[in-house]
């Protein structure tokens, strides 16, 4: 059953299936916070606030799930001084969330010292080994930790509270029409804020899982880009939940097959295999909203809310 | 005479002033380094960074020292250059190949700043030198451990960019693993970045899941070396620029390990501007100057293969080996070097091809 000589498509699909979580879930994160109008570019910086955040609780408390946590709160703090500055002070949104990247990436290589070399306590796989050593399946459906579990729920539930609850109708009046939502009587700002706060803490999880499970280790800088690489999956994916699944799977998915292609020596020339991830990623999610409606940015977009009227 | 002209005649007079003024030596020098990556990398960066550290404390109050880490190869590279040499660095060391191009235009603007770039071969004008560490020399004796350690016959090279100095390092690796073991295969994985932590332990899971059980790594992070540590043990690989000797990744996977140390090339050329002895280089040290060293290697190895390894290591630093020794064969089969002969520099410094016996093509 393996292909190209050495590649196994069933270790092929639980390992990309763990190594789309940082980006989808920094990604679903984003697309909430765009869904209520606000464009935060410091995806990147929250991230690696929470791979850092997350890696010292872990360190500290011994335990990687209280370190994701910490992952997560650490991402929704950073987030917060994005969203006092946009929403209390009406700073450019463009501006602060570049700012917010360099900010988080500076203070992180500052906190991170003397954390360096240090083997963080495993996050290890969720179910028995019964059901892990099961062929075909045992690997891609139960063998996984429980944050690859936890990532697939969140697109379900987003998807779910976004299209079929009032919260998520509340968050898409925001973001498609802030003076509307506001004559409804919504406290405009308030719900951007709280959306922000959300986006930052899965953000800092996702830093946190490459931190903790990915890498397992703290090197400066170690997001290398992941959280950019989100911000564009949001936009190619529509600021739908569950595109944004596909386009973390197909992102992680086609990284991780270009490199085993590599491997297994498939005599494609490297340079094709290396574009591959972007390329397709993007072709593919473009493809899939050409020609429908509806997929258009928020409407709000960017644009900051004061209630002057 | 025009305003222009006159300001143009003015500004010469003041760089060959200040040109003049190198030749008696320096008072004080302002060393700047240009860093690709993070200097907490614990890596190649980190490594630059203990020199650049280490020229502080040789010199104390006579030289100050400033950096820049994350400086992307490409155009950013030569803002942050002019930026340095605007402010009154004497001496650039910019640390990657990627900086090649920016490192000389910069050069031609500020004929009396000096220029040095590591890992490159672009010297146009006479204020740029280059410097380099012959890390082949380290890759052979990582070759030997890897043919001897291997069990599956599988060895793995996660590399950067399709660039001599990494296909020269390719090439050392599997010569040497192939002399003591002729049953052995590399697989090479072209990562196109030089730090990524996520994508170098992607790359290092891609090759342990197809059955690689050694791993040698040209990319500047220590993630192979935590993937390889999730396998209990089958799975050993190599420190890379550093030592990489962290507790918990010792004896294994990390069984031995490469360092760089750029230290006594930096305290040296930063001495010669302050005594006016400095003049245009091409340097290319390796274990015998102490620029590349060989890291512990660990009880994971056995005590045959570790006094092997060292034995080479012993022989390169004595001139009595040379790890590019023929007979070698190109990939293609075409004789590269004969019977006994010995790699010119040149070679090495331009290598674009593979050794025969290597499976694949090199990028472009």
């Amino acid at each position: 059953m393996d292909f190209f000589g050495g590649i196994n498509p069933v270790i092929l699909i639980a390992t990309l299936m763990a190594s789309a979580v940082p980006i989808l879930l920094a990604a679903l994160g984003e697309a909430v916070v765009e869904r209520s109008g606000v464009l935060n570019l410091g995806v990147e910086g929250m991230m690696i606030i929470g791979a850092l955040g997350g890696f010292v609780v872990a360190v500290e408390t011994g335990s990687p799930v209280i370190g994701f946590f910490g992952g997560a709160v650490a991402g929704a703090l950073l987030s917060l001084i994005f969203a006092t500055l946009t929403q209390v002070f009406l700073a450019n949104q463009v501006a602060t969330g570049l700012a917010l990247t360099l900010f988080g990436l500076g203070v992180s290589s500052l906190g991170g010292q003397g954390y360096n070399g240090i083997k963080p306590p495993a996050t290890g796989q969720l179910l028995p080994d019964a059901l892990a050593d099961l062929p075909v399946v045992g690997p891609i459906l139960f063998g996984h930790d429980w944050v690859v579990y936890f990532s697939i729920a969140m697109t379900a539930v987003l998807w779910w509270v976004l299209k079929s609850t009032r919260v998520g109708l509340i968050i898409r009046a925001v973001g498609e029409s802030h003076e509307a939502a506001h004559a409804l009587g919504y406290k405009v700002n308030r719900i951007r804020l709280m959306c922000i706060a959300f986006g930052g803490a899965m953000a800092g999880m996702g830093g946190a899982y490459i931190s903790l499970a990915r890498v397992p280790q703290w090197v400066d800088g170690i997001t290398a880009g992941a959280g950019w690489i989100a911000l564009a999956i949001v936009v190619f994916a529509s600021w739908k939940p569950w595109r944004v699944l596909i386009g973390a799977y197909l992102f992680g998915g086609i990284t991780v097959l270009q490199l085993n292609l590599q491997v297994a020596g498939s005599g494609i020339p490297v340079e094709y295999l290396s574009m591959a991830p972007y390329l397709i990623t993007i072709l593919v999610l473009v493809i899939m909203s050409a020609g429908r409606k509806a997929n258009g940015a928020p409407a709000a977009l960017g644009q900051n809310f004061h209630a002057s009227r | 005479m025009k305003r222009r002209n006159l300001l143009a005649g003015a500004v010469t007079g003041l760089l060959l002033a200040s040109g003049a003024s190198f030749a008696q030596g320096m008072d004080k020098v302002k060393a700047c380094f240009v860093y690709v990556g993070p200097i907490g990398d614990g890596g190649w960066t980190y490594q630059h960074h203990q020199g650049a550290l280490a020229v502080q404390e040789a010199f104390g109050d006579k030289v100050e020292i400033q950096y820049q880490e994350n400086v992307p190869e490409g155009a950013d590279a030569e803002r942050v250059l002019t930026q340095m040499a605007l402010g009154g660095c004497n001496i650039i060391f910019t640390t990657s190949f990627g900086f090649m191009d920016a490192t000389n235009a910069v050069a031609a603007k500020f004929p009396d700043v000096k220029f040095e770039h590591a890992t490159g071969y672009k010297r146009e004008h006479p204020n740029v030198s280059t410097y380099n560490a012959r890390f082949y020399e380290g890759r052979a004796v990582q070759g030997h451990i890897a043919g001897r350690m291997t069990k599956t016959n599988k060895i793995g090279y996660i590399a950067s960019f399709p660039i001599p100095e990494v296909i020269m390092g390719i090439n050392s690796y599997f010569l040497h693993a192939r002399k003591v073991n002729p049953d052995v295969e590399l697989s090479i994985v072209w990562a196109f970045t030089w730090f990524d932590p996520a994508k170098e332990a992607d790359a290092a899971k891609a090759l342990i899941d197809q059955g690689v059980d050694v791993i040698a790594s040209h990319t500047d992070s220590t993630a192979p070396l935590a993937e390889a540590a999730k396998t209990e043990g089958r799975v050993i690989g190599f420190g890379q620029a550093s030592d990489m000797a962290i507790p918990e990744y010792m004896p294994t996977p990390r069984v031995s390990s490469i360092i760089d140390n750029w230290a006594p090339y930096y305290v040296k050329r930063v001495g010669q501007l302050l005594d006016g002895t400095y003049a245009q280089t091409d340097s290319w040290e390796g274990i015998a100057a102490g620029e590349v060293e060989i890291g512990t290697i660990t009880e994971a190895v056995p005590a045959e293969v570790k006094a092997e390894a060292e034995a080479m290591r012993d022989a390169i630093a004595a001139g009595t080996y040379h790890p590019f020794t023929g007979p070698i064969n190109k990939q293609d089969g075409s004789p590269w070097l004969a019977e006994g002969a010995i790699a010119p520099d040149s070679d090495l410094l331009g290598m674009n091809f593979y050794v025969e016996g290597i499976v694949g093509d090199i990028p472009q």
